[in-house]
């Protein structure tokens, strides 16, 4: 099967070279009530509540998985701050450094547990995609196990550019990895897991391997692929695995497969071991603005700021930031906003790191973003129909199919900022579809209104009716 | 011979004639456009607000109004520019401003109820066309804020003027553009 995609140079080695950092918690943490999945959580604590470490302050709540404190303290307040997805609503936590802990961390029997009983533990640690996309884990597992899917798919094919921090994990916690997926495989059901990591990373590689030979388990097996950006979205990962297409309005247990990170195994790992809800995560913290670019493991709800002040600090280069990687991240402004659980980087880039390519010119229809689409699409069509807000011509070219991943900006020589504009393209749509939908309900209920209205008023008709017969029946000379 | 040949042509033509009338006269029936059908297509174009502006009471009997040519697609000011394009595009028109004199378009608002100033007179009760305000008589009344459509129609009902317009908070998704 051809694969579809781009070869990037790659800018990991600076980071890999050192371990994995641990920077300590901050004095005041930002837990963000949206962790990168689009939705809230719902908060649970109220300011001036004490909390613990491991006090879930949070409620998980649709595609939003519960948020649990990492240090112990006072909640100051619940307000909006910047976040990497624009505001936020956020649970502000004084830290007062005792680290009381909730319970004494006891290893937990998932041996002897049951699949579902599996998901609830992992859906109360709030496990959420640690990729980026940060969707609960638990929701996915169950998905899985309701569909019947056989493969789950360990997601190490880290194809950004920037991004090392799978990598990293793999390196130094290989064994989490394995462990994690023997878990997730007795909760989703599967038979087997396949972790795919690319080739680019050989000690990754070779540090899986030995772990996978020291678990002795014949269910897993480690799949190199080609490094190629974007095999590391979920569609185009199964498609390289299995040869199978995830339908673009399904999921991947629809074809038989469960996708996890191997960010989310090793927290799997971890919650079964010390019976530790997700508080931290690895993340990298690169480009040429910082002294140090490393790896680090840091609290949820740490500020960027930390993060750079535990790698050496600011070279004075940094003109952008970004949370996420060079083609698929978003920027952010300031030093506050808070690690989440969706954010695997956070790059800061100079001039020289990400050329600026300059304002877009018009479309010479050249149909190279075409050939690199890995969702098949044709980018020039749909940036007309973006261009001229056609919802018509944007479902007809497939807006609903395109991953975001960034490939056809990254190609176009007129230097179209194309995925930008679907991603506002679909925001517009999503809003009129809201609001279509609450018209239809505003209708329904008018419709009840006036039915309700006029059955009163027969009835009030009726009585009145009923009264005046009964009167002139009772007085027959009334006439 | 002659005057058979021609009976016999103008007997082929006479059959043609029926048939063709006969088959025109069955798909006129049966393909009849229905009123109804315009009807719910420009209901559903309209924003559903129910407020009135337009001097119809209600979107749907404008919806009836506009498909009996009684009245024009410019005068729903909720539904704005958007709205005026939609039904230009249905019924092949040209779109056109909205008529000031039917109201201004506005960003989205609800109505709020000032609940230490509510007396519980239940009159706003009736008022509303979509019913998203609860209460009752002597208790204190609420607006449900998600199914308000801003429609101002419990305003004018209020003894003690203590429902406002706010702007509606904003929508989950409109973030993620930032």
């Amino acid at each position: 099967m051809k694969l579809r995609g781009l070869r990037l140079d790659s800018h990991t080695s600076r980071p890999l070279e050192r371990p994995i950092r641990v920077v300590p918690p901050p004095a005041t943490l930002v837990l963000a009530l949206d962790q990168g999945s689009g939705a809230d959580a719902l908060p649970m604590v109220r300011p001036g509540e004490a909390v613990r470490v491991g006090s879930a302050v949070a409620a998980a709540s649709g595609a939003a998985a519960a948020v649990h404190s990492p240090v112990s303290g006072i909640v100051r307040e619940i307000a909006a701050r910047p976040t990497s997805r624009g505001a936020s609503r956020c649970i502000v936590i004084d830290n007062d450094g005792r680290d009381d802990p909730m319970a004494t961390a006891a290893p937990i029997d998932w041996r002897a547990m049951d699949g579902s009983a599996l998901i609830e533990c992992i859906a109360a640690a709030g496990t959420a995609g640690l990729g980026g996309a940060a969707f609960p884990t638990a929701t996915k597992l169950a998905l899985a196990r309701a569909a019947g899917a056989e493969l789950l798919l360990l997601n190490g094919a880290e194809c950004e550019p920037w991004i090392c921090c799978d990598a990293a994990l793999m390196r130094e916690r290989a064994a989490d990895v394995v462990l994690g997926a023997q878990v997730m495989l007795a909760a989703a059901g599967a038979q087997r897991c396949v972790v795919a990591i690319e080739d680019d990373k050989p000690e990754a590689i070779a540090a899986v391997e030995a772990a996978v030979r020291a678990a002795t388990d014949a269910r897993i097996e480690v799949r190199v692929l080609p490094a190629l950006f974007p095999l590391g979205a979920e569609g185009p990962l199964v498609a390289a695995v299995t040869g199978r297409e995830v339908p673009h309005d399904g999921w991947p247990p629809q074809v038989g497969v469960v996708c996890q990170n191997v960010g989310t195994a090793a927290a799997v790992a971890r919650l079964v071991q010390d019976d530790r809800p997700v508080m931290s995560r690895v993340l990298t913290v690169t480009g040429s603005g910082v002294q140090q670019p490393a790896n680090v493991e840091a609290c949820i709800g740490t500020p960027v700021g930390q993060l750079v002040a535990a790698c050496g600090g600011y070279t004075g280069e940094c003109a952008r930031r970004i949370a996420g990687g060079s083609l698929t991240g978003r920027s952010i402004e300031g030093d506050d906003v808070p690690v989440t659980k969706g954010m695997n980087c956070v790059l800061l880039a100079s001039d020289a790191d990400l050329p600026s390519r300059g304002p877009a010119r018009p479309c010479i229809r050249c149909g190279d973003c075409a050939a690199v689409c890995p969702a098949g699409l044709l980018p020039q069509q749909l940036h007309v129909a973006a261009r001229s807000d056609d919802s018509a011509a944007l479902a007809r070219f497939g807006l609903s199919a395109c991953i975001e991943c960034g490939c056809c900006d990254y190609v176009c020589p007129s230097a179209i900022p194309l995925t930008a504009r679907f991603r506002a393209a679909r925001e517009r749509q999503h809003l009129a579809d809201l609001e279509r939908r609450r018209a239809i309900e505003a209708r329904a209920r008018y419709e009840r209104h006036q039915r309700r209205l006029a059955e009163q008023a027969e009835a009030e008709r009726q009585a009145f009716d009923t009264a005046r017969r009964r009167a002139r029946g009772a007085d027959p000379g009334d006439r | 011979m002659n005057a058979t040949a021609i009976l016999a042509a103008v007997g082929t033509m006479a059959a043609i004639a029926a048939i063709l009338g006969g088959v025109l006269g069955w798909v006129a029936t049966r393909l009849r456009s229905d009123p109804d059908a315009l009807v719910e297509q420009i209901d559903a174009l309209l924003p559903q607000t129910q407020c009135a502006q337009c001097r119809y009471p209600g979107c749907r009997p404008y919806a009836e109004a506009i498909a009996n040519g009684e009245a024009d697609i410019d005068r729903c000011p909720p539904g704005g520019e958007t709205t005026v394009r939609a039904l230009a595009a249905l019924l092949d028109r040209e779109p056109r401003p909205v008529d000031p004199q039917y109201g201004a378009t506005q960003p989205p608002r609800v109505a709020l109820i000032d609940e230490d100033r509510c007396i519980g007179c239940a009159l706003c009760l009736p008022a509303c066309p979509v019913d998203a305000i609860v209460g009752a008589q002597r208790l204190m009344h609420t607006v449900i804020a998600a199914q308000c459509t801003g429609c101002e129609l419990c305003l004018a009902p209020c003894p003690v003027d203590c429902i406002a317009m706010v702007e509606r908070a904003g929508d989950q998704p409109g973030r993620a553009a930032a």
